[in-house]
């Protein structure tokens, strides 16, 4: 018998650790075990009480006003000592950029192994963690098993959806911890110019690719997403060659899944692919009849995208209309 | 003037694969093998560290298979001297396994001022590499670098994270991971190709580290994979024509409102 139990949840993103909990609920329930949240930061205990409303059986709270910010290495002593006591079987981390330098640490510190950006997780007929997640670039879907305890796996944003909250029974523990002294210190920051809505959040995204010839020439699919009350975003050589954008969507950038997503002049190289492969409905709009991303997508238009966006923005209009 | 080791993988050309169509398992024989494009980026930015303050690099990889060819590359590009860690043993190392080895690779090759590695590497991507070898080698990690500042025994740098650049700083010597958005990698000219030819690889078995064979393989690893599959993309692939954009448009908008995905 194992002396790991337990399902463990951590985010330094609130919503996104409500979302780790929708994806820790049936884990705990297979290995009849109970869900714990780890909340750190400062004057928590409001938060404490909403993450047994969605779904934590249990919250262990560090709050210390030192703890208030973020900081990888402040959080990750915490979550070495809190591990390194309690010894949870599964622990489940949000899969942000600062997340997953996190947990790779935090799984050196345990020795054991971490997989991450899971898109499905769940328990096979050993009581072991299964995960799925993409590699290579989009071409290929991994499904890994574990070999020591605990178990780690990080899970982005909008792979579960967070339940509706209901008052539930539940347990919350002040933990005492000794903070570490950060190695790396921050000297500033910038944010990045960003849409009101994130993109990972927009129900429709209208996306352009190398054949918009200029950043001008985004209106149109402006226009159109404006009109689905959606969202533009891009492809990275967008961003990184032609420094139109900051961000992007792909495998390094954004993944998204939206009801609706639009390609306009994307060719549909597969680390861009790998980003919206999850969409509800692909449109493709190419001159390029040979195009990949045709191979993903549901409605194909071979055409012109400078006549054939206009045209839909006007069709919409008509439609709508009626 | 700083030493610097870059680690560099060698990877699948992912762009390369291609799937069984019967049973949707990657066809893995015969899939081209280059230097991860990331770490390529950690490589160019040591290189113009070192242009501008001197010092060496030390190129370190870790692979089961021969990775002679990439490492080549590497000292085209600029790296002073390659080791590579080539053992059968290494078969099925998972992150956790491959950073000890790279840690004791790095120990092995001596004092040194900034290692550098890609993000993540373009077959797994996992990027945990850079992290857990700061937490086998107790050094500061800076990841998602997008810029470096090398001052004396300061390091500054610029990460990239969802929706803000951070500048950080720490002490040397420091792990950095770096994107791809750092530099754009050079490509050797004819007469570094044949420079590098001269320069040293070194070659090292997991006995010449000191590592035992339950700390890799299997073993030694956290994670087993159990299958590797081509993704299943269920698409209706519907050609959408017409005599006009106009007609086509109202094609396209009558078949998504008929979705029920737009109109409501």
């Amino acid at each position: 018998m194992s002396e790991h139990r337990d399902v463990w949840v951590f985010s330094e993103n609130y919503d996104l650790m409500l979302e780790l909990l929708t994806a820790g609920n049936p884990l705990a329930a297979d290995r009849s075990s109970k869900l714990v949240a780890v909340l750190i930061g400062s004057e928590i205990e409001e938060k404490a009480h909403e993450l047994l409303k969605y779904g934590a059986d249990k919250v262990l709270v560090a709050d210390y006003p030192k703890l208030k910010d973020f900081q990888i290495e402040k959080y990750l002593g915490i979550l070495t000592s809190l591990t390194k006591k309690n010894k949870p079987e599964i622990l489940l981390i949000g899969s942000t950029k600062n997340g997953k330098e996190l947990a790779s640490r935090l799984a050196t510190r345990l020795e054991t192994g971490c997989t991450p950006d899971c898109s499905t997780i769940t328990i096979d007929e050993r009581g072991q963690l299964l995960t799925k997640r993409i590699v290579y670039s989009g071409n290929a879907v991994v499904t890994a098993t574990y070999l020591k305890k605990p178990q780690i796996a990080t899970i982005p944003h909008r792979a579960f959806e967070k339940l509706e909250p209901r008052e539930r029974e539940g347990e919350i523990t002040k933990v005492e911890v000794t903070v570490e002294e950060p190695q790396v210190e921050l000297v500033g920051t910038n944010r990045m110019e960003v849409a009101n809505v994130r993109i990972e959040d927009a129900r429709i995204v209208v996306c352009g690719g190398r054949g918009i010839e200029k950043k001008e020439d985004f209106k149109p699919l402006q226009e159109l997403a404006q009109l689905l009350g959606g969202q533009t975003s891009n492809t990275r050589p967008l961003a990184e060659d032609r420094k139109w954008f900051t961000g992007w969507v792909g495998l390094s950038g954004k993944k998204i899944k939206p009801t609706v997503y639009i390609g306009c002049g994307i060719s549909g190289m597969i680390q861009h692919i790998a980003g919206m492969r999850d969409s509800q409905v692909v449109v493709a709009v190419n001159k390029d009849p040979e195009a990949a991303i045709f191979e993903v997508a549901d409605y194909i238009i071979v055409g012109n995208l400078y006549e054939i966006v206009p045209a839909i923005v006007e069709a919409l209009k008509k439609a709508l209309k009626n | 003037m700083p030493r610097i080791i870059v680690c560099l993988k060698q990877a699948i050309d992912v762009s390369q694969l291609k799937a069984d169509p019967a049973t949707g398992k990657l066809i893995m024989t015969s899939v081209p093998q280059k230097i991860s494009d990331f770490d390529k980026n950690a490589l160019e930015e040591a290189v113009r560290l070192k242009e501008k303050f001197g010092g060496e690099i030390l190129t370190v990889t870790v692979s089961v298979e021969d990775a002679k060819t990439s490492v080549r590359e590497a000292l085209a590009m600029g790296a002073d001297r390659g080791y590579l860690i080539t053992d059968k043993a290494l078969e099925f190392s998972d992150t956790l396994a491959t950073s000890i080895v790279l840690a004791e690779a790095v120990k092995k090759v001596g004092q040194c001022d900034l290692i550098l590695c890609g993000e993540a590497s373009i077959d797994g991507f996992s990027a945990q590499v850079g992290p857990r070898m700061a937490e086998l080698l107790n050094i500061p990690v800076i990841t998602y670098a997008r810029k470096i500042t090398l001052e004396n025994n300061t390091v500054i740098a610029e990460r990239v994270l969802e929706d803000r650049y951070e500048t950080v700083k720490t002490k040397t010597p420091a792990i950095i991971t770096v994107t791809k958005e750092i530099n754009e990698p050079r490509i050797p000219s004819l007469m570094s190709i044949m420079k590098a030819s001269k320069k040293e690889i070194i070659y090292w078995t997991l006995e010449d580290l000191d590592i035992p064979v339950n700390k890799v393989g299997e073993l030694g690893s956290g994670i087993k994979i159990i299958d590797i599959l081509a993704p299943k993309t269920e698409r209706k692939k519907i050609v959408i024509e017409g005599e006009s954009p106009v007609e086509v448009a109202e094609k396209l908008v009558k078949a998504l409102i008929q979705e029920g995905v737009v109109g409501r």
